[in-house]
């Protein structure tokens, strides 16, 4: 565990960008800072490798403080990614990624060939192995940096703001990419990001820091939603919390209502069965929604109401299934299996329910845990 | 007569190839001093250059050094010198050396400090000691501007060599002014077609050195 205790760095023409800051970082963990400029998270991560040494306070990791081994041997047993990758122009990709084995003393042939397995895990091809930097887009670039950071397989990784330089559509696939690298190796990472929405898809536990670099409120993400400290935290965390909320709470709650599904052959007595209900979905012959009818009406395929994005109950969370209700024409959220086949369907009205239902729980196990 | 005329009247005359003052030998003397200054000013210009870059600190005195070296002028200085040291080769290394350190160490100094900051943040954050970031981080990535700073300081070098031959010494400045107190200008022109020559191939060894030294990575993204 990375301790930081107490931990202030003051420069020497007086400027204050950390103060007094005390944090416990998990484990195998991703615990990220976030906060506006100026709120110290920079230089609160790059105090971890020393990279900025502190005035006051000290770092421990696990239990021994930091500054008792030497600066370069901390450095190598951390990875660390930056903003832009910071690639090594000179160096092809293979060589980049096995910069850190190198300088701990392995072959060239052990160290490529280690990098060659990390190339495979952040989803770079081979076939790049031999490429130069420059020759990458932005986003292979970034993976090349979270490659070369994980070489070693260091037990820390730091990562200061690695996908802020990419657009959004490239930037999303990243973080599912570090999502899903964190599942299989569990490292204990420090994510520096000024984007709220990132912190709160990527923490495990989430440090806001305000200017002048002092803790406003340390927590995981769903409840800095539900219960943000103070103003400052609900104002950084924006409009919109209680929908962004809902991430947090899993569909597999809701009323499924199957009578309104109908196959599009559907005959009189199917047809008949499903009359109480405001709109019929249609399928096709293998369950797969097609779209909205009117009942009473003949059932049209070329006439149909588009059925909006359909949800995957227990997979998706309620967000997902209240995005659809809100974005479909008849106001019903459409519920898929694995497979693509419509499992149900469900009203707004019935998600609002589950909404409460869900606040109500986590109110309880907010009350217990306390 | 034109100048072709000369130059081949010149490089056409079997005499012109033997003996002490033949082309064999002034070339070889002459390539010997520039050798020796451009090592010299390599070895006082390199280091601090690279130092001062990698810290980021010291340009502006780098900058007054270097507008001092350049406002020197060379056959004034080899004057100087010869006045208060005497004949040798010392009085004429002395303002070839002040000649090139201002390029090579001005060059140098921006080459490592422009270096992209990233790359050596990650360096440092990867734990490389500072000698291993200057070495393996920033030169490669300055090499082609380093290389242009010692180009630029063998070429003046090389032309301005020429002033040994007036204090008494070799090179190819000895046809240049024996040949103009000689009125001889078919040694005159052939001595400088000489130094022009040697110039081009002296660019001519840089860019291969520069295409085997800099790597592709380097050379296609700049």
């Amino acid at each position: 565990m990375i301790r930081i205790d107490a931990v202030t760095k003051r420069y020497d023409d007086g400027t204050v960008a950390v103060d007094r800051l005390s944090l416990e970082i998990p484990d195998h963990a991703i615990t990220v800072l976030v906060g506006p400029s100026g709120c110290g998270k920079t230089t609160t991560l790059r105090m971890i490798n020393r990279m900025v040494e502190p005035t006051e306070g000290s770092i421990l990791l696990d239990g021994a403080d930091i500054r008792q081994q030497p600066v370069n041997s901390l450095r190598r047993s951390m990875g660390y990614v930056i903003q832009n990758a910071g690639l090594f122009q000179h160096r092809t990709i293979l060589d980049n990624i096995a910069t850190v084995p190198r300088l701990l003393g392995w072959t060239k042939q052990k160290a490529r060939g280690r990098a060659a397995e990390l190339m495979a895990r952040v989803g770079l091809d081979a076939s790049l192995a031999k490429r130069y930097p420059y020759q990458l887009s932005g986003g292979q670039q970034q993976r090349v940096g979270v490659a070369r950071a994980l070489a070693a397989d260091p037990p820390v990784l730091l990562m200061d703001e690695p996908f802020s330089a990419v657009d959004p559509v490239v930037r999303k696939g990243l973080q599912d990419e570090l999502l899903r690298i964190q599942d299989e190796l569990g490292k204990t990472i420090v994510f520096v990001t000024h984007d709220i929405d990132e912190a709160i898809k990527l923490g495990t536990m989430v440090a806001v820091l305000r200017e002048g670099g002092r803790l406003a409120q340390f927590a995981p993400p769903a409840e800095l939603l539900s219960a943000p400290a103070d103003a400052f935290v609900e104002d950084f965390l924006g409009a919109d919390r209680g929908i962004r909320r809902l991430s947090f709470f899993p569909s597999d709650a809701l009323e499924l209502a199957t009578a309104p599904l109908v196959p599009l052959d559907a005959d009189a007595d199917r047809l008949a069965a499903a009359a109480d209900a405001p709109y019929l979905l249609v399928t096709d012959a293998d369950g797969r929604p097609l779209g909205w009818a009117e009942p009473g009406a003949p059932l049209d395929r070329d006439r149909l109401l588009d059925h909006g994005r359909p949800f995957r109950p227990g997979t998706d969370s309620l967000r997902t299934a209240l995005d659809g209700a809100v974005l479909s024409p008849t106001g019903w959220a459409v519920a898929v299996d694995g497979d693509g086949r419509a499992v149900g369907v469900v009203s707004q009205q019935a998600v609002g329910e589950a909404i409460r239902a869900a606040h109500g729980r986590a109110g309880a196990e907010a009350k217990a845990a306390r | 007569m034109n100048v072709l005329n000369l130059v081949h009247a010149f490089f056409g005359d079997g005499a012109h190839w033997h003996g002490y003052d033949g082309i064999p030998t002034r070339l070889a003397e002459h390539i010997g001093y520039s050798l020796e200054a451009l090592l010299i000013a390599a070895v006082i210009g390199l280091p601090v250059g690279l130092v001062t870059g990698h810290y980021g600190r010291g340009g502006n005195a780098l900058a007054l050094i270097a507008t001092a070296g350049r406002a020197l002028p060379s056959f004034g200085l080899l004057v100087l010198m010869v006045l208060w040291i005497g004949l040798g080769l010392l009085p004429v290394m002395i303002p070839l050396v002040v000649l090139a350190v201002p390029p090579i160490l001005v060059t140098t100094y921006e080459a490592v400090r422009t270096v992209d900051p990233s790359p050596v943040d990650a360096a440092r954050g990867m734990g490389m000691s500072e000698a291993r970031v200057l070495f393996r981080v920033e030169v490669p990535v300055a090499l082609p501007l380093i290389l242009s700073g010692l180009r630029t300081a063998a070429v003046q070098i090389i032309s301005t060599a020429t002033i040994a031959a007036y204090v008494g010494l070799g090179g190819l400045g000895r046809y240049i002014i024996d040949g103009l107190y000689q009125r001889d200008y078919e040694k005159v022109v052939g001595g400088a077609a000489l130094v022009a020559g040697l110039a081009l191939v002296t660019l001519l060894l840089f860019w291969a050195a520069a295409r085997v030294t800099v790597s592709r990575g380097v050379r296609r993204s700049t």
